[in-house]
Order: C-alpha cells, then sequence, then structure tokens
C-alpha cells in the first residue's frame, strides 16, 4: 500500500503549498509534492516478484519490473530540479528588494 | 478559515485520487504489474522495429538498442529526443537563474573555509571525478547514467568551491562546455538523420549486449548529456554565489 502512502504525501506537500506564508518553504513543500508524485509513478510499474530492469549475468528479462515510469521519473527529477533552482533564486531576489520572506510583508509596497 | 478552504480541498482530493486507485481497472493493483502486453514489454524485448531475438547477457549480438539496462534503453535510446527537451528543459531554467542574477563579477564575501575542509576536499575530490566519470560511461551496464553522473562531477564542483573561494571566479569555461555538449548531442542527431532517416538513429550495428562499447549511441549521447548537466548544475552553483548587481 506503498502507493496510498505516496498520495498521502503529496496531498501534504500540497497543503504546505497552499497554507504557508513562508516563501522557501512553500519550495519544501513543492519539494515534497513532487517526491510523492514520483514514488507514486514508480509504484505503478512495481512487481511483487520483480528485479531491477539491468540485465546482467545471472538474471533473465522475464524478472523485470516495469522500467518506462522510472524512466519518466528520471525525467520528471530533472524537471524538479530545475523548478527549484529558479524558485530559490525567485525567493532571494524578493529577500534582496523587500528584506523578508513572508508573502503578507510583501504587499502593498 | 485559510486551512479549512484547504483542508476542504484536499479532502476532495484525496477521495478522487484514492478512489481511482483502490476501485477501477485503469491502474494496476499495487504489486500485481504485468509486464506483458504493455509497451514496455517491447522495449525489455528490444522488439519495436520486429526483429525478435532471445537475449542472453554477453552473447546476444546486434539488438536494436543494445543496453543491459532498460531504463537508460528508453532514456537515452527509444525516447532520447524526449530527453532532448529535458536538456533543454534544465538548460532554460540555468538559463533563468542567469538572467536573475544579472551580469556581474562581485561574489559574496564568506570567512575562510576551515583547515579540515580544505585538506578533506582534496583527498576526496579525485575520488568524486573518477567516480563520476565512470557512473557516466557505464549508463548502459549498471544503474546511472548522465544526469547522475553529471550531478556527481557538479557536486565536486561545489566541494572544490566551498573549499576554494578563488575557484569560481576563475572558471570561465563551463559555459562553453555546456553549449559545446548542447550542440554535439544535436549534431549526432542530425548525422542519424541524414544517414539513417530518423533523428538520432543509430549509424552502425550496437554490438553485443553487456560490453563496455556497445549499445550504438547510447554511451557517445550519455557521455555528452553528462558533461552538458555538469557544466549546467555547476553554473546554477555559481550564479547562487554571485552577489546581485546594483541597478
Amino acid at each position: 500500500m506503498i502507493n496510498l502512502a505516496a498520495i498521502v504525501l503529496m496531498l501534504l506537500g500540497l497543503y504546505a503549498l497552499l497554507t504557508t506564508k513562508h516563501i522557501i518553504k512553500m519550495v519544501v513543500g513543492l519539494n515534497v509534492f513532487e517526491v510523492g508524485l514520483n514514488l507514486f509513478v514508480i509504484t505503478i510499474g512495481f512487481n511483487k516478484d520483480g528485479i531491477a530492469p539491468i540485465l546482467t549475468g545471472s538474471n533473465s528479462i522475464k524478472d523485470f519490473v516495469d522500467p518506462l515510469p522510472q524512466a519518466i521519473v528520471l525525467t520528471a527529477i530533472v524537471i524538479g530540479f530545475g523548478i527549484t533552482a529558479v524558485a530559490l533564486m525567485v525567493a532571494r531576489k524578493i529577500h534582496e528588494q523587500y528584506g523578508t520572506y513572508d508573502i503578507n510583508e510583501i504587499g502593498g509596497k | 478559515m485559510k486551512k479549512v478552504l484547504a483542508l476542504l480541498l484536499l479532502a476532495t482530493l484525496a477521495f478522487m485520487t484514492i478512489t481511482l486507485v483502490v476501485d477501477n481497472n485503469l491502474l494496476p493493483d499495487f504489486g500485481e504489474t504485468k509486464v506483458e502486453n504493455s509497451v514496455s514489454d517491447t522495449y525489455i524485448k528490444q522488439n519495436a522495429m520486429g526483429e525478435n531475438q532471445d537475449i542472453k547477457f554477453g552473447e546476444t549480438k546486434n539488438l536494436e538498442i543494445g543496453s543491459a539496462n532498460a531504463i537508460t534503453g528508453i532514456v537515452a535510446g527509444y525516447r532520447s529526443f524526449d530527453t532532448l527537451g529535458e536538456v533543454t528543459v534544465l538548460f532554460i531554467s540555468a538559463l533563468g537563474v542567469s538572467l536573475m542574477i544579472g551580469t556581474t563579477d562581485s561574489w559574496m564575501k564568506r570567512s575562510q573555509s576551515g583547515f579540515i575542509l580544505r585538506v578533506g576536499s582534496k583527498a576526496i575530490l579525485p575520488i568524486l571525478m573518477i567516480v563520476g566519470v565512470y557512473i557516466i560511461t557505464h549508463g548502459h551496464l549498471s544503474p546511472g547514467g548522465g544526469f547522475q553522473g553529471g550531478a556527481m562531477i557538479a557536486s565536486a564542483m561545489l566541494l572544490l568551491s566551498l573549499s576554494d573561494h578563488e575557484f569560481m571566479p576563475k572558471i570561465k569555461a563551463f559555459k562553453m562546455l555546456e553549449g559545446l555538449s548542447g550542440t554535439i548531442y544535436i549534431l549526432i542527431g542530425l548525422v542519424g538523420m541524414i544517414l539513417m532517416g530518423h533523428f538520432l538513429q543509430n549509424i552502425d550495428q550496437t554490438g553485443t549486449i553487456g560490453e563496455l562499447f556497445s549499445a550504438g549511441l547510447i554511451p557517445v549521447v550519455y557521455l555528452f548529456i553528462g558533461l552538458k548537466v555538469g557544466s549546467e548544475l555547476t553554473g546554477i552553483i555559481s550564479d547562487f554565489m554571485k552577489k546581485e548587481a546594483n541597478i
């Protein structure tokens, strides 16, 4: 039931994103959301008796788990890194301009 | 009030997602996934072009992709065009970070780094670089690949810049390396298109599965992806170490 746990993790990240006022904490919430999503996509390809989809001298291709979700998650991780980098830079620019990370204190200036 | 609304939204979302996952036939039950009859089956058996062949490690020759690691076979083989887009996304985010900091040559002042960091980084750095290059070049045989090895090389650069404050301002070659390796990736694809008819198609036979020099274009493409990702991540790190230009 790891897939349901991954959904809970996703919702936890979304809750942090919706309720917090601190920009860095929002970025952390975005990352938690992304980790939950990646975990959920990986569980779609999971097989109880499966092994990692890498052929060596001592296994055969019949036992492999589904490699496609893992390949897609590899793409998603890299894109998540790009989003985090840009978001942290935006947070830094906001802090340089307003001297605060709180979104309530920014408004009205 | 806002928290109540957020909780209500999340409860609706949780209800919808969990019903979608638990009782319907769209997604397989947890741990019951069958690879047969799905598109991944052709990726594992490497018969997307119709040639069926038994795959034995170290014996089978001239498969379609020829990569022992099925994930690398998908990422840099069957879906290599998708990976080109992914590298472009990473490039755009590096460009965004670079544009937001502006063209400045002033760097943040930091206190002198400690003795253990300075000496320890010199001991760890060669090992990090060698493992990074190993992960890149063995991407089609073992877990790893261009993105993972590139991140490792960038972490070696981060360690070096933490111990030596003069390092990042001195190094200018990473921007050039990034553009060069991205261009070579596209050129490899265009060569495949001109000679064989499809973008990023293998030009030569793919060799014996499980050998280091096998899998056609995958090690070449992954080498340039590794260089590009490593230099891009180093560029992002050095942008974060700069001070903002006074406007």
